[in-house]
């Protein structure tokens, strides 16, 4: 017996992840940038649409009037790349929340349930992984989109709802494989069938043991679902999808979008700003996935 | 008594864990003699396979060995990577408790012994490797020696393979062969087996071998002596007749009295658990669980002595004898 | 004497092998229990023995219906098992539980141990405060009230092998199946253990089918042995007479090749070899199947499956030539 005191294998999770020097800083970093995104009524200098001042004020480079430098007609770089962070984020967010969840639970599922129920929604997930991604969209988005009724649910098809649905309906598979991974595996560990030998039924198996015990796997499955719904938001946006810039939203897809002239151009801090910070969040969210994957190492649990 | 052929002394062995340093192993004194089969005994934490992967150099960087261990007259504590090379396989080897991940899966059976015997005579052709190879899967009673050396591991069962790891142990004859836990994992009938084919290996060759095992059982039929371990030092050593009929040290005492026999109501069991090796006791280690215990085996480290003609690190050996008139 | 507390009559379990999900026609069927008959009285143990591929430990799987019986009666308490509904199955399951091999694996690693000892008190549904009865349960399998609040993670493997048995207990079971209980603790442990078991038998009164591989730990617990062997038992009766007189060529093999751990004995004994492995329970050899590794083995052995006869010692074996 160990003279420790009790430890919950929780609080063993955490001390494992804060030695990883690289993802406590990446959570800072992403604490001040949500703390930045928002108080953004603060922390934004300008309005999303607000010029400068007067003319001359476009493609003005970075200075005391404008961080960041200014855009085409005038925009301060620096309070557009707050907003459009803010929005990224949330679709981010939402969107990685949405497809952990379906994910779980058809991973969970079809994982417990095994035999011809999981053959058939594996081949399901296949279908959707096999899919031409962008070809996909257009195809849903051109579809589904201008089924009247349904927008009401998903947001009109140029709105930040419409691409969380888009991006989740095609970023719950990768969730599904882990968990289901992780069921199969832990399907057969003794505690479960202990569980079933006093008479518990499949959900509650499901939902005390199986799901709890993969909580490490989710998680980085969710920190990777962030980057991966970040980057893609802002591949459809590049290619003109999503909040359109003409109607005055902004992301950081737009953002990065509009640095595709300033290569020619000269104006490098229409490139360089959105496109760090895209790299920044991207690493900053691996680096904290990748310690989550070693902090919740299901082998550690097995004690000192 | 015949020629040393592996010799320990004071060997300790330290890893660096993050709760701090665990000492694994604290001053073993061991010998070998050649020919002779030694058993091993002890269980978990004692640090009996520690020891041995010491002794093959077989620890990571991380763990700290010190003391001595003379094979053949050669030191090996400290020893040059080349020195270390050479003597694995070739002086002595070592075989453990699965044999599944000891063999490589995608390599044939045969193909693996020649490996080893090319590792320590390169010179040897690829024929007489190929069939030196046949005749060791033939010593070890491998049917259809010549025919079964071209498949693989997964064709064969457990005891078979472990028949294998043997062969692949023995293939440059070496002085000392360390077989840690070699049937644990194994069925009772395959484990006799693999005892017999241990023991034909052993008065064949005049290959020294130190059994590491936790079965008493297994040590009573084929040891010549017996080292008894435990957290981290041996405290008994002796011959196994001697051994078995008048052990001196309580642990050993009350290791056999716990083992199920005839007629017991109930068995005796050791009460308290083994020691933890980040916080071992300043005393004997076995103290915290002895009923014998006093103040002086709490307060310091006995060490090994001669007791009759067993070796034992038992302080109050001789009143023990006399308080419970045992034989 | 009233009716046996559970009843097990020509049990058969085979498993199919899935290859590649479905792409491959050829299926391989597993025999891993070919028809298994026994029974046990209210107090009493059964211990059942055997080495890889006997089939115990699907038996002991199967009587709890943590498998799906491919023929065969299982009845407990004179109801037959197998057909039930869920729910039926969920009363049965309060009377008789499991301990398993495995101490690490047998404990959610994310629940406290107080949290697993009352899961099945919360599983069954039954109403209260179960502090209480698992404080109470610590301290019956030797264990202190409040390592309650404590992780698998921080208890020894024998200390965890008591917080599993303290579970079984919870809902006072009538018949306990301990699979392989002790096997994968140290020596000087199980004695502990085993100890416990014998102990909570006497007070409790529940019955055991204790499965091991271990023949000297079955001997020192079991009323009656049954010695099983590629999915049948070769031979079965009180331990008296297994044990001292063994009327079946495996069971003498069996006991032959477990060492004693006394020096002399182990010397002047002798000993019998058998050759080879255990063979596949894919492909069983026909009519008896320890005939292949078997000395006496002769043609009828192969031509004709030998039934379980009564022997004058009392035990049943399933032998032509009966030692």
């Amino acid at each position: 017996m160990t003279e420790f005191a009790t430890i919950s294998p929780k609080r063993m999770a955490l001390r494992r992840f804060l030695s990883h020097k690289a993802a406590v800083a990446s959570c800072v970093l992403l604490a001040i940038m949500v703390l930045a995104v928002i108080l953004s009524p603060f922390t934004a200098r300008y309005g999303v649409n607000e010029s400068v001042r007067k003319p001359p004020n476009t493609y003005l480079p970075p200075q005391k009037l404008a961080w960041f430098g200014t855009d085409d007609i005038g925009r301060d770089l620096y309070s557009r790349l707050i907003y459009g962070i803010r929005v990224s984020l949330i679709i981010g967010l939402f969107t990685a929340v949405i497809s952990t969840v379906v994910g779980c639970i058809i991973g969970a599922v079809a994982g417990f349930r095994g035999g011809r129920f999981d053959d058939i929604v594996m081949r399901v997930t296949d279908l959707f992984l096999a899919f031409p991604f962008l070809v996909a969209l257009l195809v849903i988005r051109n579809t589904i989109g201008n089924i009247g009724w349904l927008t009401v649910i998903i947001g009109d098809k140029s709105s930040a709802r419409f691409i969380v649905f888009l991006l989740s309906l095609f970023g719950w598979m990768g969730v599904a494989r882990i968990v289901r991974g992780q069921v199969l595996a832990l399907k057969e560990r003794e505690f479960i069938e202990a569980a079933r030998a006093v008479g518990a039924t499949r959900r509650y198996i499901v939902r005390r043991h199986l799901l709890p015990n993969s909580i490490g796997p989710i998680m980085v499955a969710l920190s990777f679902a962030v980057v991966g719904a970040i980057t893609a938001e802002s591949t459809l946006a590049f290619f003109g999808y999503g909040p359109q810039a003409g109607q005055g939203a902004t992301s950081l897809g737009i953002l990065v979008g509009e640095a595709k002239g300033a290569v020619q151009t000269g104006f490098w801090w229409i490139a360089v700003f959105p496109c760090f910070s895209l790299v920044l969040i991207s690493l900053a969210i691996n680096f904290i996935g990748d310690a989550l994957r070693d902090a919740t190492d299901p082998r550690l649990d097995r004690g000192e | 008594m015949s020629e040393l052929v592996l010799s320990i002394r004071d060997l300790r062995v330290t890893f660096e864990t993050p709760l701090g340093p665990l000492e694994a192993v604290r001053g073993v004194d061991l010998d070998v003699h050649a020919g002779e089969m030694m058993g091993v005994v002890g269980e978990s934490g004692s640090g009996k396979s520690v020891t041995f992967l010491a002794a093959m150099g077989l620890l990571p960087h991380q763990a700290k060995v010190s003391g001595s261990v003379m094979l053949n007259g050669q030191e090996m504590i400290g020893a040059s990577s080349k020195v270390l090379r050479n003597m694995r396989g070739g002086l002595m080897s070592m075989i453990f408790q699965d044999p599944l991940s000891a063999l490589n899966p995608v390599h044939r059976v045969g193909d693996q012994i020649v490996e080893m015997l090319h590792a320590h005579q390169p010179k040897m052709s690829d024929k007489d490797a190929a069939k030196r190879a046949v005749e060791l899967l033939d010593v070890v009673g491998i049917p259809q020696a010549a025919e079964r050396a071209h498949q693989y591991p997964h064709e064969f069962s457990g005891g078979m393979r472990q028949r294998v790891v043997i062969a692949i142990a023995i293939a440059n004859n070496p002085k000392v062969l360390i077989a840690d836990e070699p049937t644990t994992a194994l069925d009772v009938t395959v484990q006799a087996q693999i005892l017999e084919v241990i023991e034909r290996v052993q008065k064949t060759f005049g290959t020294a071998v130190v059994l590491i095992t936790h079965d008493l059982g297994v040590i009573a039929r084929v040891a010549d002596r017996v080292n008894v371990m435990y957290a981290g030092r041996n405290i008994e050593k002796g011959g196994i007749d001697s051994l078995f009929d008048h052990p001196s040290h309580p642990y050993t005492r009350g290791l056999l009295a716990s083992l199920p026999h005839e007629g017991a109501e109930r068995l005796t069991p050791i009460t308290g658990f083994p020691p933890n090796m980040l916080m071992p006791p300043p005393g004997c280690g076995f103290a915290p669980r002895c009923s014998h215990a006093t103040d002086a085996c709490l307060a310091s480290l006995p060490s090994l002595r001669t007791f009759g003609d067993l070796e034992t690190a038992c302080i109050r050996a001789e009143e023990l004898v006399v308080k419970a008139g045992l034989s | 004497m009233s009716q046996p507390l559970l009843q097990v009559e020509n049990l058969v379990k085979n498993f199919e092998l899935r290859a590649n999900s479905g792409i491959r026609k050829t299926k391989r069927i597993v025999q891993a229990v070919s028809d298994v008959s026994f029974s046990v009285d209210k107090g009493q143990t059964l211990g059942i023995v055997g080495e890889s591929g006997s089939g115990k430990t699907t038996v002991g799987r199967c009587i709890l219906q943590l498998l799906d019986i491919t023929s065969g009666t299982i009845s407990f308490e004179g109801k037959t098992l197998g057909g039930l509904s869920f729910e039926e199955m969920r009363q049965i399951r309060r009377k008789m539980q499991i301990v398993f091999q495995d101490p690490f694996a047998s404990l959610d690693p994310k629940m406290t141990v107080g949290s697993s000892i009352a899961e099945p008190l919360v599983v069954q549904g039954v109403a209260g405060n179960h502090e209480d009865k698992v404080a109470s349960l610590l301290e019956l399998v030797g264990l202190a009230a409040d390592h309650a609040k404590r992780f698998p993670h921080e208890f020894s493997g024998g200390q965890r092998q008591r917080v599993g048995i303290a579970r079984a207990l919870a809902l006072d079971p009538a018949l306990i199946v301990l699979d392989e209980p002790v096997s994968a603790l140290d020596v000087s442990i199980q004695a502990g253990v085993v100890n416990l078991f014998g102990d909570l038998q006497k007070r409790l009164g529940m019955s055991y089918v204790f499965i091991a591989h271990d023949l000297s730990v079955v001997r020192h617990i079991a009323d009656r042995v049954a010695v099983m062997y590629l999915g049948k038992i070769v031979e079965i009766g009180d331990k008296k007479s297994i044990y001292e007189h063994p009327t079946h060529p495996y069971t003498k093999a069996l006991l032959s090749a477990v060492p004693v751990p006394n020096p002399t004995t182990e010397r002047s004994r002798s000993r019998i070899m058998l050759e080879g492995d255990v063979p596949s329970p894919v492909n069983p050899p026909t009519g008896c199947r320890f005939r292949t590794r078997c000395w006496k083995a002769t043609e009828l052995c192969a031509s004709s499956e030998p039934q379980l006869v009564v022997r004058p010692t009392g035990q049943l074996s399933a032998c032509h030539f009966p030692e």
